[in-house]
């Protein structure tokens, strides 16, 4: 390897971009936890933020390693989850990855592993035993996110000499995850939503989002973090970084035009929540595409996905799997059109950008590998979780609210009134 | 004694309110509510999901009165309600046995 030196200015950029992805697990939460009904936000923002915390300890214990190891026989199948266990030799003050400290860089790559977590999460509002989900955080994270984060971000001679299969034999560009974080949180969540069936009244009853304000909030912080998500993925403050941010921008605000005119030709009005959902499909598209597209290939792209993710929502009720808040549509959809369009609109690669369809075609067996993977294993850890612990909560307890039945909480007391009840002793210390 | 209970479109309350209050009643009470009639209700759109909802909001309004005073008071909010489009909403009185004022005891018309 190459002889390292520090970068003050790199190191700089990275801390902050840590910060940045890390704020947008509780703008999920925000965005998430007002598309559903009052009687369950908090369990939908708890969903998040228990995915942060054990997928976190995971990432520290043994899925950094697994991720960045060295590949077990040169194969970019998965990382020598021994090589880094607890983080080994790179939990100190002096050790570099890039020209910036590993401690950083551990950090940076741990967020992006939590929140691919935590985007499964609203494909199964409303329904789902807390501990169930966990269980299948955990469980999930080790067979799927870490394998498919080694293929995809794992290159040659960065951490270790040898990566991942699609980062460096088959030569697929994803620069911030479409594949690794979206694609594969999307098809995770498909399956989850097929093993755990539809909510009661899914189809039947309005299951209306109970706070768009909170909604339109959490996206504004998605899309701030969201920054240090693909400029931050350039690990560098450099150019790319600033041609990502740029990207980022151009293609949610292309994706927002273009999702409220299909809601505005549709259902003949645009709406706040299109507007949401089309920032986040923007942002989604561009992930895997926002260093290797010019600014027209941005607009391009997000223009493209905002249009076909609005389309995509309503697939769910034609197929009857009820991907609560539209995973699919938004996570699985836009990844897909993210990373594709890379093939066509990318700078010197692209069909339509001077390049042949060779790229193109390594576009597409990444996306197809990912995508079958992450459903193929999703929906039998899923079905094991079912047949064994169980994944959702009773009938009763659904149709009195999660919230309630699960944490024991409510999340909105709007009067002051006890109702009767009685103070019982505290058993905290 | 008649109690004379009034669903009103939530923007005509303060209307109906000045009114009473000009026709010399001094009490009333206001709740929130929801409900349908000939009116219908309206259609919302959450990506791309349409719901039609039956309830509309509407707005309660309470008054206690005198026999004599009920037709001439039902007349007030009548008149104070309307706009002449659907959904103004209805008045009707019912008979009251008996009412106490809390405070001092008072029953019947005087504690009104």
């Amino acid at each position: 390897m190459e002889e390292v030196v520090l970068s003050a200015g790199d190191t700089a950029w990275m801390l902050m971009s840590v910060g940045l992805v890390t704020l947008m697990i509780p703008g999920l939460a925000l965005f998430y936890g007002g598309m559903v009904r009052a009687k369950g936000v908090l369990n939908m923002m708890m969903m998040s933020f228990g995915a942060l915390s054990l997928v976190f300890v995971l990432w520290i214990a043994y899925g950094f390693s697994l991720v960045f190891g060295n590949s077990v026989g040169g194969e970019g199948i998965i990382g020598d989850g021994n090589e880094f266990l607890f983080l080994k030799g790179l939990d100190n003050a002096d050790a570099l990855i890039g020209t910036i400290p590993a401690t950083v860089f551990v950090a940076f790559q741990g967020m992006f592993a939590a929140i691919t977590v935590a985007l499964i999460s609203g494909a199964i509002a409303d329904r789902t035993k807390f501990g169930s989900w966990m269980a299948f955080a955990g469980i999930w994270a080790t067979l799927v996110y870490f394998p498919v984060a080694h293929w995809v971000f794992a290159f040659d001679d960065f951490v270790a000499e040898t990566g991942g299969w699609i980062a460096n034999t088959l030569g697929a560009i994803d620069f911030a995850g479409g594949t690794a974080v979206h694609i594969n949180a999307g098809a995770a969540g498909l399956a989850l939503a097929i093993v755990l069936g539809k909510r009661v009244g899914f189809g039947k009853t309005p299951l209306k989002p109970h706070n768009l304000p909170m909604v339109m909030t959490g996206a504004a912080l998605l899309w701030f973090g969201w920054f240090g998500f693909n400029a931050g993925s350039a690990v560098a403050s450099n150019g790319t970084a600033g041609l990502a941010l740029l990207n980022t921008i151009g293609a949610t605000v292309a994706a927002v035009l273009a999702w409220l005119l299909v809601e505005k030709i549709r259902d003949g009005h645009a709406t706040s929540l299109g507007s949401a959902s089309g920032v986040v499909a923007g942002l989604v598209a561009i992930t895997p595409a926002c260093a290797a597209v010019d600014a027209r290939g941005a607009l391009i792209i997000g223009f493209v996905a905002g249009a076909l993710c609005a389309l995509s929502v309503g697939l769910k009720f034609r197929f009857g799997f009820d991907d609560s808040l539209d995973v699919v549509a938004v996570h699985l959809v836009g990844g897909i059109i993210g990373t594709i369009l890379v093939g066509l609109v990318g700078v010197e690669v692209g069909l339509f950008n001077g390049g042949g369809t060779e790229q193109l075609v390594k576009q597409v067996i990444g996306v197809v590998a990912v995508l079958a993977y992450s459903f193929i294993v999703s929906f039998l850890i899923a079905k094991i979780i079912d047949k064994t612990i169980g994944f959702r909560i009773s009938r009763d307890e659904e149709i009195s609210g999660i919230d309630l039945a699960i944490h024991a909480e409510r999340g909105y007391e709007l009067t002051d009134n006890t109702q009767g009840g009685v103070f019982g002793a505290s058993k905290g210390a | 004694m008649k109690l004379i209970t009034a669903i009103l479109k939530p923007f005509k309350l303060d209307d109906v309110k000045n009114a009473l209050q000009g026709a010399g009643i001094t009490g009333m009470t206001v709740s929130e509510a929801s409900g349908f009639g000939r009116q219908g209700g309206h259609t919302e759109v959450y990506r791309g999901a349409e719901y039609t909802v039956d309830l509309i909001p509407k707005v309660r309004l309470e008054v206690l009165v005198d026999d004599a005073d009920a037709a001439n008071i039902v007349d007030v909010i009548v008149k104070a309600a309307s706009t002449g489009s659907i959904g103004d909403g209805k008045v009707w009185t019912t008979p009251v046995d008996q009412v106490i004022r809390v405070r001092t005891g008072e029953r019947g018309p005087d504690a009104i």
